[in-house]
């Protein structure tokens, strides 16, 4: 087991390398000057922007030897420094991330969970079930095929504007502080429940289908024949299968998160939703490169955290990655 | 390798299968649509034709117009053919860069397969968008070629580890053995016996690839980092999300590149279904 998740850690903390190193690759061997781009923006006088120029250049510290520049950038992660962000200037962008990242983990860890859950149930009952099938599968595919956005706007449209239940902008309402009443939490409530709902719906589409498949897989199997011939009831046998099946669609969530974390991104640029995904937006109209920068490791970061605990639930539910029977090597 | 009679099986079941049929119609519509309809409209993409600004369908504007007076079917039908070309860009080259390294590590072993295992693992664990996402930032000028070659980059680990799997189990079959005995180079080895074995594996992670690759490509261009000079699917939901469509109720700019999105990359995997069911004889309906 500690081998196991040695391994797994070694490979996280590669990735995070590679990761962090690209993150300052890309600013310095891209073509094209982003000071450069950053300051044509602010259209100042010539002397004026000489003078940012080289303020901008000494605050992506690229006066020094490159190799410097290397250090200087792990260095400055280390203290947790990842800049100053130009569109909320001057808050940095640590903080300015840490402020976006709770409606991140609201909006992310019950739509995962839930839906993972509830794809998993639908779909085995659904597998060799005909009538369940035939409705839950073709459910499936569209769902699992829509873009995330795309059923963001069309729930925003159908719910928010046309039958004008629910909100589709913001966090909470506009009118309200944050603080801790009824009227308050139910504001919450009410704002996350449309893009909670377009993410689950998109991921129950996924699981329900891979869950299917692998019961239909696992029913083939000698284990499965070799039970119903003993005249086991359905029931058992299906029981089995699910516990066999389970496994698969674990390893498969760890493998979706990159792809679960930008639908959210996309989701909350959808509803306004104050995450990591409206910032992004915002960085990117804005041109601020800092902030797209710390977007970039923070999901990075969350991903690669998530995954990792993801392998530990996997060496609780599965036994043999305990005794060193490494049954999958995902 | 496959002899005539099996051919016409695999022929015979792929006529029969309804997913395949269902999933092969809706594609073959849209390529339709893509080459046609820009031969149906007199406008182009971005062009303000319509000064009356946003207008639901009509017989002039079969999909309305923008809030900038440009007419949607015509943006729809060029973006259409920008999904396309991600999807047989982007998806081609990240199954092709999976092909090679699944088959290079599969068939190698060894320190070679390790270190391309490692590789695999880390680009696996990265989320692309993450990536994609940064270098798109800094790119000033962004086509869709170029957007389709780095989705490509990205998105082949899981490609690259499942045929690597099916290598390693080909590897120890008794023909290449043979071949391998005969004195036959490893590459010849690779792509005359151990390639054709898995054809329909190989065109069923293609298909998967493709539709990963358009919808990689419709979260990027929404969040605004799509194609600066072209017009895509994803540019369109950005930019009627950005301007007001949904509170101005403008539905007829935001649910076609929908529709089609979804249309596309559903049929693509239902077409997935069906072939498997075609080539996996115990995958076939009871």
């Amino acid at each position: 087991m500690r081998r196991y998740l040695g391994r797994k850690l070694l490979i996280y903390i590669l990735t995070f390398f590679v990761a962090v190193t690209i993150d300052w690759l890309i600013p310095r061997f891209m073509p094209g000057d982003p000071v450069q781009t950053m300051l044509s923006r602010a259209s100042l006088r010539a002397e004026a922007a000489e003078v940012m120029y080289g303020y901008y250049t000494r605050a992506f510290g690229l006066d020094v030897p490159i190799w410097q520049q290397y250090l200087n950038f792990w260095n400055a992660l280390f203290r947790g420094d990842l800049g100053t962000s130009v569109y909320m200037f001057p808050t940095p962008v640590a903080k300015v991330l840490r402020r976006a990242v709770p409606y991140d983990l609201f909006l992310l860890i019950p739509s995962i969970l839930l839906s993972w859950y509830a794809g998993n149930k639908f779909g085995a009952f659904a597998a060799r079930t005909k009538w369940l099938d035939n409705t839950i599968s073709p459910l499936g595919y569209v769902l699992t095929a829509t873009p995330y956005m795309w059923l963001g706007i069309l729930l925003a449209w159908v719910f928010g504007i046309v039958l004008d239940i629910f909100p589709i902008a913001g966090a909470y309402s506009f009118e309200m502080r944050p603080h801790l009443s009824w009227a308050f939490v139910g504001s919450v409530l009410k704002h996350w429940f449309l893009p909670f709902a377009s993410l689950f719906l998109v991921m129950f589409g996924g699981w329900a289908i891979g869950m299917r498949n692998m019961i239909i897989y696992e029913l083939e199997a000698d284990y499965s024949h070799y039970l119903e011939a003993l005249g086991a009831p359905r029931r058992l046998i299906r029981k089995y299968a699910f516990r066999n099946a389970v496994l698969p669609q674990i390893t498969g969530l760890a493998l979706q998160l990159g792809v679960i974390v930008a639908g959210a991104l996309v989701t909350e640029v959808v509803f306004s939703y104050p995450g990591i995904g409206y910032l992004l937006l915002a960085a990117v109209q804005n041109q601020d490169y800092f902030l797209i920068q710390g977007c970039f490791l923070f999901i990075i970061f969350g991903v690669l955290l998530a995954n990792f605990v993801i392998d530990i639930v996997y060496v609780i539910v599965d036994p043999r990655t305990r005794l060193g029977m490494t049954g999958e090597t995902a | 390798m496959t002899n005539p009679e099996k051919k016409h099986e695999i022929l015979y079941f792929a006529l029969r299968n309804n997913k395949l049929r269902v999933g092969l119609a809706i594609i073959l519509f849209f390529l339709v649509l893509t080459f046609v309809g820009p031969m149906l409209t007199d406008y182009a993409p971005y062009a303000y034709v319509n000064p009356m600004g946003p207008q639901p369908p009509s017989s002039k504007h079969w999909f309305g117009t923008t809030m900038f007076g440009q007419d949607v079917f015509t943006q729809f039908v060029h973006g259409l053919k920008a999904t396309f070309l991600v999807g047989v860009v982007g998806g081609g080259l990240g199954t092709l860069i999976g092909i090679i390294i699944g088959f290079t590590a599969g068939y190698r072993g060894g320190i070679v397969d390790e270190v391309l295992n490692m590789l695999t693992n880390i680009v696996l664990v990265m989320p692309t968008t993450a990536i994609l996402l940064i270098i798109a930032a800094y790119l000033e000028v962004r086509g869709i070629l170029t957007e389709s070659v780095f989705i490509g980059c990205t998105a082949w680990p899981w490609a690259a580890r499942a045929i690597r799997a099916q290598t390693f189990s080909l590897r120890s079959r008794e023909f290449v053995d043979l071949a391998r005995l005969s004195g036959m180079k490893a590459w010849k080895i690779i792509f005359t016996e151990i390639a054709p074995n898995m054809m329909s594996y190989l065109l069923l992670v293609f298909i998967l690839q493709f539709g990963g690759a358009v919808l990689a490509a419709a979260t990027l261009d929404f969040i605004g980092l799509g194609p600066t000079n072209a017009v895509s699917l994803g540019l369109m939901m950005n930019n009627a999300v950005l301007w007001g469509a949904l509170l101005l109720g403008v539905w007829w700019w935001f649910i076609p590149p929908g529709v089609a999105i979804t249309a596309i990359v559903g049929a693509l995997y239902v077409t997935n279904v069906g072939l498997d069911e075609v080539f996996n004889p115990k995958l076939r309906e009871m």
